[in-house]
């Protein structure tokens, strides 16, 4: 069965890509958006979810840091910088922030921390508002341009919406290679005893703060990538709501799981936009759906597959006991 | 009984305002299995802690094969050959049985053959390759505490400070340990160690130091210490006096 079971996967996994790539092209301007909100918002999520999900540090700034990218990336893009500067600004200067951020985190933890991370999302917004001649205040910053890839105009929504995708993609190879290597192991170890991680030569300090600065890094490069999909940015998208979405979107889709953040973005950008045809009672049902989620598998959609395959293979092992028993019993 | 590899001088430290170690001094010949026994609160655990450089010396100092290490990082004193096993259960219960060995090298520079020492470590611990891709949690205490001890060997420590190996197994999963413990100093390696079953490990030690206060109270072989009637009566819960009469 293991055997099978990857291959399985493999094939699963290039099923979804393809459908990723061919199915959009049938979509309208409005359903593009959506996708390429997901994708974005995808980025985002997963650098939270390295923070809290993987590294056990709890957010609630993830938001300002998609605000600092698309900040990033719509005043350099408007002054003529290329999409790609800008976005290696965006990385440097929420890694930056980020790390900054992280040292709360050596002194306070939970729900201190919590707050401490809530009141820089708040200053974030503070800045973004009211510091006008740099960030447009209130009336924001508009006409922001799309890139041109290898001479490719991104103008229109399905290319801009494959840059998105590609983003994501090499996003998520990125934090695919980080959680497998020693450095996913030791943000583990972080989040599951920091005495054990200690004792076993892991810097707590450096690993907590590199935590921060990673999923901020991320959040920047969300930043970066909304603000030419909506080609406007005003301080509004980036206020508590949104980092309290990006941490909906870790919980829902299972925190310190690499497909979590790509599920709970679903849930969170998608499921509205689906349940739609419901008219006025939308959102309600989008809110009732998402708590009985949470009150069935409080561990996420992919707690849910993680539980089963767990029951699955404490019966095999059972089994596995059972028959090697009846077999010692026989010889005897 | 060979030289001292460790050497702790004159410690004075503890928590806050609070001081535990007042003046502890001891030293740990190389290949031996020592037990620093002594009723709560006498400081034992401390002194592992401020060894380790978890916890902040005052006064002292601490040495290691010749080299003062006092207040060092962990991650120095790991590739300086100490490690430390902490109280209690010590595994990463979501990660399997290899990473959770694989993290037992993190500290280690590029250099390390990491799946070699991975093997190498197996190797001594069957019922761990057995179980290697399973998940942490399912072993049972005893293979749980092997666990811990085969993480600690992937950077062959010179010297192993392992704080209550015996909390919470049963007595047949104590002995294992014991028993691991005695070929690890067979193998060379040095076993400083922490345990409240003074008894049970006073007898498979070389040395048996008896801290109180937070002070030295004694040194002597590990055998001499069981059989003191004072040692009995203070830390053996009276057993000693009962067995002379």
């Amino acid at each position: 069965m293991t055997g099978f079971a990857k291959p399985l996967k493999i094939a699963l996994g290039l099923v979804v890509i393809a459908g990723l790539i061919v199915i959009p092209t049938n979509f309208n301007r409005y359903g593009l958006f959506i996708l390429s909100q997901w994708a974005v918002m995808t980025i985002a999520a997963m650098g939270l979810n390295l923070t809290l999900g993987y590294a056990g540090q709890v957010s609630l700034a993830q938001g300002a840091f998609v605000g600092i990218g698309a900040y990033a990336a719509a005043i350099m893009t408007t002054h003529g910088w290329p999409l790609p500067a800008a976005i290696v600004v965006a990385i440097a200067l929420s890694f930056a922030v980020g790390w900054v951020l992280g040292y709360p985190a050596l002194r306070v933890q939970h729900h201190y921390l919590a707050f401490v991370t809530l009141a820089f999302s708040t200053l974030a917004f503070l800045v973004f508002r009211n510091e006008s001649w740099l960030t447009g205040g209130i009336y924001g910053i508009s006409n922001i341009p799309r890139p041109h890839i290898f001479g490719l105009a991104t103008n229109k929504p399905l290319p801009f919406y494959y840059v998105c995708l590609g983003s994501l993609a090499i996003v998520s190879l990125a934090v695919w290679w980080l959680i497998r290597s020693p450095w996913g192991r030791a943000f583990m170890a972080l989040r599951e005893n920091p005495l054990r991680a200690q004792s076993l030569g892991i810097d707590t300090r450096r690993y907590t703060l590199m935590a921060f600065a990673i999923g901020s890094a991320l959040g920047g490069v969300a930043g970066a990538l909304y603000a030419p999909l909506t080609q406007y940015i005003d301080p509004v998208p980036f206020n508590l709501s949104l980092s309290l979405d990006l941490l909906m979107m870790v919980i829902v889709g299972g925190a310190g799981f690499f497909l979590g953040p790509f599920l709970g973005a679903m849930i969170a950008v998608l499921l509205p936009e689906w349940l739609r045809f419901t008219e006025g009672y939308y959102l309600m049902l989008y809110a009732v759906a998402v708590m009985l989620l949470l009150i069935w598998s409080p561990t996420g959609i992919l707690g849910i597959l993680d539980r089963y395959l767990a029951e699955r293979r404490t019966k095999t092992a059972s089994a596995l006991r059972a028959v090697a028993k009846s077999r010692l019993e026989t010889v005897q | 009984m060979g030289d001292p590899i460790l050497s702790v001088h004159n410690l004075v430290g503890g928590y806050g305002k609070m001081t535990i170690l007042n003046g502890t001094t001891f030293a740990v010949p190389q290949a031996t299995i020592t037990t620093i026994i002594g009723p709560n609160g006498a400081g034992k655990s401390t002194v592992f802690k401020t060894i380790f450089g978890l916890l902040k010396l005052r006064e002292g100092k601490i040495s290691f094969a010749g080299r003062d290490v006092t207040n060092l990082s962990q991650r120095a004193l790991l590739n300086a050959g100490i490690c430390y096993v902490p109280q209690g259960r010590n595994i990463f219960p979501e990660l399997s049985v290899r990473h959770n060995i694989e993290l037992g090298g993190v500290s280690a520079g590029k250099g390390l053959d990491l799946p070699k020492r991975i093997e190498a470590a197996l190797d001594l611990f069957p019922a761990l390759r057995r179980k290697s891709t399973q998940q942490a949690s399912t072993l049972s205490g005893g293979e749980q505490k092997q666990l811990e001890i085969a993480r600690s060997l992937l950077l062959e420590p010179k010297l192993v400070l392992i704080d209550e190996p015996s909390i919470g197994l049963s007595p047949l999963m104590v002995q294992q340990t014991f028993d691991i413990l005695k070929s690890l100093r067979d193998r060379g390696v040095t076993i400083l160690m922490i345990e409240q079953n003074a008894r049970s490990a006073l007898e498979i030690s070389d040395i048996g130091i008896v801290l109180e206060l937070g002070q030295t109270r004694m040194i002597d072989g590990a055998k001499r210490i069981l059989k003191d009637p004072r040692i009995g009566q203070l830390f053996l819960g009276g057993a000693m006096e009962d067995n002379a009469a």
